[in-house]
Formats: C-alpha cells, structure tokens, sequence
C-alpha cells in the first residue's frame, strides 16, 4: 500500500515530522517497506533554452542543438523534434535523469556518432499530456532558464506492506485511523457531503439469487451529461504517487476513491449497457473481454456483471472492454458493490488475475460503505466533469449489522503477562473505532463493520498490545531446565554422521531436495518418479529419489571449473513417494580423481573402491556399527560397476542394508559426461541403524587384554580366484577364536608366476593366548590347523 | 697411603685429554682391566690390616666411581659429537610440502543447526522433526489457515498432486501440528528443517531452512516469549546486549502476533549485530491461535503458549558474513571450502558455540 505523507495528512491532523510518522507506522504493525522522495527526481528537468541548431552530420532526421541551462557553457544535445529550433525555450533532462514515462535513465551517448549530453522533453516524455510529436515549447520563460520546470516539493512516498488481516489500511483513511489510535495525531472526521440527485436512475439493478452468488450489494447512480477529460494536477500527482497512470477524470476518482477510502468504484458508460445491468453466477465456458487486454473463460458460479446481451465485467475482481469509459463518454454508471471475499479469491485464482479492486474485495473490504462511495465518487466526477446525478439505487442488502465481541480484561492479563487498565482498554478501542459498553470485569465490544478480522476476544487483545506497544512486556528469563533429551537415537546420528564424514575429507554440502528427473532417472531404475506439479524449472521437477543425482549434477560442475580430485557428501532426505512419510535420510557421498595427485612425496594413484569402502566402514563404526557386525557382500544396485561395488548389511546377508558403495556405473558416467571419469559413491541409510540397549550404550564392555607374549606367523595360500578373501580371514578366525587375536590379508597377487584361474593370498595371523605364553609346538600346531582348515574349505594349497 | 698417588692423577689427565672414543675405551681397560690400576689396587686390599682395610677400601671405592663418571661424561661427550656430525648430513628441506591431503567442512547450515540445538538444549527444548512432503491440512488449514485466506497467497506452494491436497511444506509449522496431535501437553519443540516455497532470485531460494519453536503449558505469558528470544539471540549471536524489537505483525496461527527485528550497523563493510540504529528482520512469533489448538484437540482454557519461526540460512548469513544467500546450495568447492566448518568444531554448551 503506497501513500504519500501530504496525502495522509488530509486524513490525520498532526504536527509530527515525516520520521516520526513513519517510525509509528512500523511499530503499530504497519511495516514501512521503503521510502521514497516522490517527484524529487524531476527537480533534474531544467528550462532550457536552444540557442543554436545544426543538422545531424549523419542522420536526415536528427538535429544538434546548443542548449543553454543558465550555466556557463552551453550543452551539445541531438534532437529528433521537427519543432527543435533556436531561440526555442523547452525542458531539458540531464544525464542522470529518469523519463517519467519510460523509467529510462539517461546517460551521455553518441547518437549516430555525436556525442548528446542530456536530452529536450517532450510532453508525453514527461507524462504532462500524450503529446509526442514535439518537445514543449514553453512561453514566457526566458526568465526562468536554468530553473527546475516542477515546482512541486519533494515529498515523501511510503510503501507500507500491509498483512493480510489488515484489509482496513488498504486506505489511507484506515492507516490515519490506526496512526491516530497510538497517539500521533488525530482523525479528521468525514466532511458531510450533500450531493444534489436531481434526475432518475435510469438502468434497472438486479442479483440473481443463486447458491454460488459472490455479489451481496449492488449500489449504482446514474451520472448524466458529463465531460470527461485530463484530471486536474491534484489528482493526477496523487495516481501518479500510486505508480498508476491517470487515464481520464472518470477512471482517476474511482481509482482515488479506492485507494483513499478502501472502496472499490466501477464506472460504466452507460450509453453501451444493452437496458439493464443483471449480476448473476457465470455459466461454464462463457467469454469475456476484459480490460487488460485478454479474453478470459469462465467457469461455473463466478460473479459476472452483465446486461441484456452480454458479461461487462468480473464483479469486484475487472470491467469489461465493452462498457469501458472513453474521455468521449457522457453518461456513467457509477457502481459501488460488495462482494463476498471467498468467492473473490475463488474467481482470480482459478483465472489467475489480480487487481488492486480484488486485492481489497478479497481481504474484506467494509460492506457498509456502498453508500459513501456512490456519494464521494459522484461529487468529485460533477466536480471535475460536470454532469447531474441520480438517486441512489442499491440491490441486495443495504447495511450489514456489526459483531459484539465480550471482552474480559482478566485475559489479555493472562496471555500477554502484564496489566491494562479498563480506561486505557476504552482508549484504545474507541479510536480504532470500536464502541464499548460496560460489564462486569470487562466490555460488550461492538466491532466496526471494517475490521473483518476481529472475531473474538485475543483479536481484541492483539489490537490492545498492538498500540500499547510491545515494548511495554516484561521479559521473563527461561528456565534452565531440561525435562526430555535433545535428541533422540536418529537425531543423534544425523549430526554425528556429518562430522564423521567431514573428518575423512569430505565437504559437506546441502542441495534441493528435487533434482532433475532426467538425472535422478540413471540412479533409480525402474523406479517411478516423485514428481511436482509446479516445479521451479524443468531441471528441477522431481523429487530425488537417489542421493546421487544432486551429488553427481554438483560434482561434474565443480570438475567443469577444474577441481577433479573432490570429496562431497550431503546427509538428507531422498523420496520413493509422494505421500508424507514416504522419504527416508540417507548419507550420500562422491570421490572422484586421483588420490596424491603432483605430490613429491606419494606416488599418485586413482581413488578406488577399497577407499570408498574404507570411509563407509570407519564411518559405519563411528556411527556405533560394531566392526563384527559389519558383513560385506556383493550385492550392490544398478548405480554401480557391477564388479567394484557391494553392500554392507548388519550381522548377515539377511541383515537390515546399512549402506552401498563402490564405483559408480560406467554408462552413467559416461551419460552425464564427467570431465573426470573416476567416480566413486556411497549410500548409508542411517535409519537402519539400530539403536543399542541404552544401558549396554552407557555401560562399556570388560577390556580383556593379554600379558602373554603375542607371535605372528605369516601363510602364502593359492587358491581358486573365485574364493572371496573375507570369507577365507573369517574362515581362518573362527577357528580358534580364543587365539587367533588378528587375521590380516597383505598381499594377493594373479599373474604369471602361479597358475591360470588361481590367486595367491599372504595372510598374516596374531597369535596370542590368555591363559599362558604359547610355545613353538603350541604355534605350530595351531599353524597346522589353519592349513588343514583352509585346505578342506576352499582347496588352496601352502605356496613355498 | 699405598695407592699411587701419582698414576692416580696421571690418569685424570689423561681422560681429560683423550681425544677419540678409542683412547678412552684403552685408558678405560688401563685403568679397570684385568692388570689395570684399579684392579691392582683392589688386590692390596686382602693384604691389608684390619683397622686400615676399611678406610682403603671406601677411599678406592670414591676413587672408583670418579673414574667411571668422568670415563662416562667423556664416551657421552664423544657419542654426541658422532651423532651431530651425522645429523648435519641429514638436512632435508623443511618447508617441502606436506603429505597430501583433503581437508573436509562442516556446511554453515548444519553447524548453525547444532549451535541452535545447543542453545535450546539448556532451556529445555527437544528436537521435533517432520515429513518434507505435507498435507495441504497439516501446512495451512489446522494453521488456522483456511482455503480462501489471503496469507496463503504468500507462500508460493510446491504441489505434488492435481487437487493440491499434496505438496512440500511451506514452513516449519506443521510439525506443530503433527507434535501436537500425536503427543500430550507440555509441549516444548524446536524443528529445524528443510523448507519450501516455489520463488527463486537473488534473495529467494526454492529450498531454505526454518527453525520451528513452540512451547505450551500453563501459564506461559508473551513475556515467557520475550525472555526465550532474547535469551537466544544473546547466546547465538555470542554477545551481552542486543537491541531487540518486537513488531506486530500477522500470521494467521498465533495471536498476537509480531516480527523480532535486530538493531545492526555496517562498519568497514561488515555487518554488526546487536547495535547501531538500522533494524533486521529476523524472525515471526507470537501467541499459538486458540484456533490452532482447538484442531489440535488441546484444551485451551488450560494450556496456552507461544511458537515462532526462524530463518536458519540467514541466521548463519548474519552471524557468518555470507553476502549470498544462493551459494548456500550451489555446492562451490571453493564456497564450501572457504565457508564451512572444521569437523572438531562441535559447538556445545560448555566449551562455547564458536572457536
């Protein structure tokens, strides 16, 4: 809601500065979004006068003018006007300047060559008139050159962002009632207007009753033998402040009307009304043009106006092209309805319009005002326009009875914590425009007919504390005391992952939660996309259903500005529905390049599966997975390389899935067309983690640790390639687990020197006991029995 | 005295004079090998007479250990110099790079998200978390929100469904809602989480995060509000005093309702919270709507209290000094790098929120 401070005053009587006026407005709940100098920019227009005019040495059309501004030099200007000629007085825009009707800020250039410093204005430049064929020719000013051509003193626009509750202050009558309530000044009251209705109303009103009907009242006159024209300057400075263009006298009141009393005016020509004016629901399909310029159709049960043939207008939302007022037009229909909010908002959402009438009528604008507005509209247009007016005439309703609200002041004491008196309860809503009646401990508050949102005690109690001023409650320090946990199981997880991760290099990241289908596709085969109606863009119209898309869309950017070598992870949400609930958190995390890469001290080598594993394993672990519990197998999804990939599960195969790792498709790669090839991933779904029995959590398990010396002995097996190496560490430590304290495989070699279809496997084994120092013979029959095991199990033979 | 007095310092002389390791390691065998003067000396002792023998012997032994000492001090003082002489052709360029390596942060949300958590801790707050995907009753109407209400226009909706029955939830408050359906008074929750709202430019990002709060019991007054906001700008911001406003304003699920705004000032280009006489908005709160509670089901004659709504993302902007409120989600290498957190830096209670 825009309104200047001059205009504002008409409404409140006040000797507060501009400052005060504008700190007040923000602390009774009307936020001042921005202030402007109205009009300032144009004291840059100077009167100038052409002292010389040459032709363009390169353009027919284009002249160059010696202008003087009243300095010392004269300016160079380029001039297209056929008019331009010397000893011409005119207005001048320096650079710098903004044309009031394109917005364009002027700067110094070279038109066709010649340099132009400034440019000479035209009316419609100007916004003065329409006239466009010619730059002003001013008369009698000789005088004034180098003078500002407006006079009018900078004043100050405030746009005050009005919440949706406040449908009162979409006039700048309801914000000086508000300013008046804090203390600021006071309210002007109305001056009584008596208007003179010598003639008829010549159209019949109607509202057809109808279930879905949005229009309650239709109030209209009829305003004969007008002359519409150019407002005068008082008008249009104000339409101008609104950032409006005045159109012509007629349509500038209906529009101060609206923005200076919140009450949306229609004016019709009434000469195109087909008889009579009708106001009934729309049927489905009908057609209608409207004054934006479009044709607009409708559905069902939205409130049309209309006469004997066709639809004039959307009621209370747009008019109509047809009975558009023109400055030819004589005879008006001045309309002054009311409609109902819900069906307001129903109409522009489903035709997605809005206008400054829809924006007041949807909000609530006050339903007893019909009449004010038939009678401060039409006195302005005989005023300006001449013309004789007609009886008011309304259909539907004509007044609509005011809410009583009781209003206990014990309440207001309860929420707000501090006390208010009954006098000052009285003070305060008598100015809002309440009337108040005693009752015991509190009043029967009637509400004003403006005020939609006040519908029960606590609005009252808002509208109090409001103007009192929050600043008046006492502030009560909280308690230190906790009654539940922070954070329960997962949470706990959830923050402890992310540092888990970033101490292994990773750089966190947070990315949309939607992604693009197109890439989000690749990692979840076969899988029915989320998807959202109304995305952002086209890139970004799914739900993610696999961490990796967003990792992988960022990793290729980052490699595409040079960085290869990347770590990145991201702990969120991914979705495999579109129902609440049907998301789960999972901890996804990218490598790719090289790992050392131009160090004088490590030889550089590709990022491989056994690194990615490493962080998920440690990971896991940090995340309270004990490392007995951590089974690694081979299967893994469709994200992956099918033979460098697999998944962790918890205990067994069987096991709840804990994460999947390894390195990412080729064919994916390949698909989004990684600069660096060398991609690795990983999922774990932090959800499957099980949360321990708190008092095993809490409690620490017995160190069992032996003083007895500890040997180790190194085996060499060949064996089947096929046979996977965890399973044979796993075969060689169960059998004898009370001795066998580590099994570490360090070497596995398959070339030329061993078979076809065999690998051989250093394992390296930490012998200790409990219970006593093991000698050579103990060893070596525990040595032979890891031979004799791993021979029946799995066929390998002891390599010399 | 029988012990040769003259070897005796013979021998100090030349310990102190020797030069290799291995003219002390022979004066060493002169002194104390098998025909050495030592051994010659402890020889005599047999022969001795009673009354004198002790005497001798305790003055051998001194004589003994002295000789040790300064043969020690001499092989310590010759192992030194071999070791130093060996160091010196050891050199190598100490300011060669380190080992390679990646060095992993911590994202701005997430840590603000922690140190949130930490200050709502001490006063008692639990964490509460809820779905991304929401009902279009759970987002806006149990809010007091209804179909035809304007204040729905302001938030741009993400659906998921033709009937807009689905959609990404707009704010943070639903999970009022769900805490309150599926719980019993008190309630005292915070809910940071990921929300959204269909508006992308400079300012605006269709994913941000909000941090929900609510507290209802009995008997919690606005100043209740007053004092748990203040308490935490105070913590977050890590300062004494900060300038504080209260600015009614409206949502339509607490009454009243108000804006928090923060004093601030620029110096040298940097923002200043807490002082200065320029306001920022930072967060919406209010009294929970009789409304709100009545769809919950909680009895409001009995219980009462407050909820707000904070911006996270730009709470971390403020206090971190991020100019761009999109980089956030842009994944940058360099922003994350430059931007992000050590790991180590858990901020807690005791130890303080920031380094």
């Amino acid at each position: 809601m825009i309104i200047t401070i001059p205009w504002l005053k008409e409404h409140l009587k006040t000797k507060a500065k501009d400052n005060e006026i504008i700190d007040k407005l923000t602390n009774i709940g009307l936020e001042v979004e921005e202030v402007k100098e109205g009009f300032n920019q144009l004291t840059d227009f100077k009167i100038a006068k052409i002292l010389k005019v040459e032709k363009h040495p390169n353009a027919d059309k284009l002249k160059v003018c010696d202008v003087d501004i009243g300095g010392t030099e004269t300016l160079k200007v380029v001039c297209g006007a056929p008019n331009a000629k010397s000893g011409l007085i005119t207005i001048y825009a320096p650079p710098g300047a903004v044309i009031p009707k394109t917005k364009f800020q002027l700067k110094i250039a070279k038109i066709r060559g010649v340099e132009s410093k400034g440019m000479l204005c035209s009316e419609s430049e100007l916004n003065l008139s329409n006239e466009s064929d010619g730059i002003i020719e001013l008369k009698n000013r000789v005088n004034d050159i180098g003078k500002s051509y407006f006079k009018n003193k900078s004043e100050n626009i405030v746009d005050i962002s009005i919440t949706p509750n406040r449908a009162d202050c979409l006039g700048v009558r309801g914000i000086a009632r508000d300013l008046s309530s804090s203390g600021i000044g006071t309210l002007i009251p109305i001056r009584n207007i008596n208007i003179k209705k010598p003639i008829k109303h010549r159209i019949k009103t109607s509202i057809i009753k109808d279930r879905l009907q949005g229009c309650t009242s239709f109030g209209s006159c009829y305003i004969k033998n007008i002359t519409n024209k150019e407002s005068p300057n008082w008008l249009k400075k104000k339409i101008y402040a609104l950032g409006l263009k005045p159109i012509s006298a007629v349509v500038d009141i209906t529009n101060y009307v609206m923005f200076d009393m919140n009450r949306p005016l229609h004016a019709y020509d009434a000469d195109k009304i087909d008889k009579q004016i009708i106001v009934r629901t729309s049927k489905e399909g009908e057609e209608f043009d409207a004054l934006d310029g479009q044709r607009y159709k409708l559905k069902k049960g939205m409130c049309v106006i209309t006469d004997q043939s066709s639809i004039l207008g959307l009621g209370g939302i747009i008019g109509g092209t047809k009975t558009s007022t023109e400055i030819k037009t004589r005879n008006i229909l001045l309309e002054s309805a009311y409609f109902l909010p819900e069906s307001i908002r129903k109409t522009a959402r489903a035709l997605n319009i809005n206008t400054d009438a829809k924006y007041r009528f949807e909000r609530g604008i006050d339903p007893n005002s019909v009449l004010d507005g038939l009678k401060i509209a039409s006195n302005l247009i005989t005023r300006i326009c001449g013309g004789e007016v007609s009886t008011f005439i309304v259909s539907g309703k004509t007044s609509q009875k005011s809410k009583s609200i009781k209003f206990y002041i014990e309440k207001f004491e309860n929420l707000i914590g501090i006390s208010i008196s009954p006098n000052e309860v009285q003070k305060i809503l008598t100015s809002l425009g309440f009337s108040l009646k005693k009752i015991k401990n509190g009043f029967n508050v009637i509400v004003p007919t403006w005020r939609p949102d006040i519908n029960e005690d606590v609005d009252l109690i808002e509208e109090l504390i409001r103007i009192k001023g929050f600043e008046s409650i006492k502030l009560i320090e909280p308690e230190k005391k906790r009654l539940n946990e922070t954070l329960n199981f997962n949470q706990k997880l959830f923050h402890l992952s992310q540092r888990s991760l970033a101490s292994k290099g990773y750089l966190e990241t947070v990315t949309w939660s939607f992604t693009d289908s197109k890439i989000d596709s690749q990692f979840s085969k076969g899988e029915k996309s989320v998807e959202i109606l109304n995305p952002i863009s086209s890139d970004l119209n799914v739900l993610r259903r696999s961490i990796f898309s967003n990792l992988s869309i960022y990793l290729k950017k980052n490699q595409d500005r040079g960085y290869l070598d990347l770590s990145l992870f991201e702990v969120g949400p991914i979705f495999f529905g579109k129902n609440p609930g049907e998301q789960r958190i999972v901890i996804g995390g990218m490598r790719s390049g090289k790992v050392g890469r131009k160090s004088w001290l490590e030889k550089e080598r590709k990022v491989d599966v056994f690194d990615i594993k490493s962080d998920v394993i440690l990971s896991l672990m940090e995340l309270g997975v004990e490392e007995k519990n951590i089974f690694v197998n081979e299967n893994s999804t469709s994200s992956f390389h099918p033979g460098r990939s697999g998944s962790i599960t918890f205990k067994s195969e069987k096991g709840p899935l804990l994460a999947h790792f390894g390195e990412i498709h080729p064919a994916i790669i390949k698909k989004i067309d990684f600069k660096e090839p060398n991609i690795y991933g990983f999922e774990i779904f932090i959800d499957n983690i099980t949360q321990p029995d708190n008092k095993l959590r809490l409690s620490k398990k017995n160190l069992k640790s032996s003083d007895f010396q500890k040997s180790e002995r190194d085996f060499a097996f060949v064996l089947d390639k096929i046979i996977k190496i965890g399973v044979l560490e796993k075969l060689i430590k169960e059998i004898d687990e009370k001795i066998i304290k580590q099994v570490n495989t360090f070497d596995v070699y398959e070339g030329d020197k061993i078979p076809k279809g065999k690998k051989s496997v250093a394992i390296n084994v930490v012998l200790q006991s409990d219970e006593k120092t093991l000698n050579e013979k103990d060893l070596d029959s525990i040595c032979k029995k890891i031979i004799e095991v791993v021979r029946d199990k799995t066929g390998a033979t002891i390599r010399s | 005295m029988s012990i040769e007095n003259l070897k005796e310092k013979e021998f100090l002389i030349k310990i102190n004079e020797a030069k290799t390791l291995a003219e002390i390691e022979s004066l060493k065998s002169e002194i104390f090998g098998k025909n050495g003067l030592m051994t010659h000396e402890f020889k005599k002792l047999g022969s001795l007479p009673e009354e004198k023998r002790k005497d001798f012997a305790k003055k051998l032994n001194e004589l003994k250990s002295n000789f040790i000492n300064l043969i020690d001090d001499k092989i310590f003082e010759f192992e030194n110099k071999e070791i130093e002489n060996k160091l010196k052709q050891e050199k190598v360029d100490i300011t060669l790079p380190i080992r390679p390596h990646q060095r992993g942060k911590i994202h701005p949300v997430s840590q603000v998200i922690d140190e949130i958590s930490s200050i709502f801790s001490e006063i008692g707050f639990s964490v509460a978390e809820g779905p991304d995907v929401e009902t279009e009753y759970n987002n806006f109407t149990a809010l007091n929100t209804p179909d035809h209400h304007p204040a729905r226009d302001m938030h741009d909706t993400f659906y998921l469904d033709k009937n807009k029955r689905l959609l990404l939830r707009t704010h943070t408050s639903p999970v009022q809602i769900r805490t309150m359906m599926s719980q019993k008074p008190p309630f005292k929750i915070i809910v940071p989480g990921r929300t959204y709202r269909c508006d992308s430019d400079q300012t605006h990002a269709p994913m941000f995060h909000q941090l929900e709060g609510l507290h209802i019991d009995k008997n919690i007054t606005m100043g209740h509000l007053k004092g748990c906001l203040n308490h935490f700008i105070k913590e977050f911001f890590e300062i004494k005093n900060v300038k504080m406003r209260f600015r009614p304003s409206h949502f339509p699920f607490t009454e009243p309702s108000a804006e928090v705004d923060i004093g601030y000032k620029i110096e040298n280009g940097r923002i200043v919270v807490g002082e200065g006489d320029k306001w920022l908005e930072i967060l919406g709160c209010g009294m929970v709507h009789p409304n709100v509670l009545k769809n919950v089901k909680v009895n409001n004659k009995k219980y009462k209290g407050f909820a707000f709504g904070i911006g996270i993302d730009r709470l971390a902007m403020l206090k971190y000094g991020i100019n761009d409120l999109r980089a956030f989600f842009e994944t940058d290498y360099r922003w994350l790098s430059h931007f992000g957190f050590d790991p180590l830096d858990v901020p807690t209670n005791y130890r303080g929120l920031s380094k």
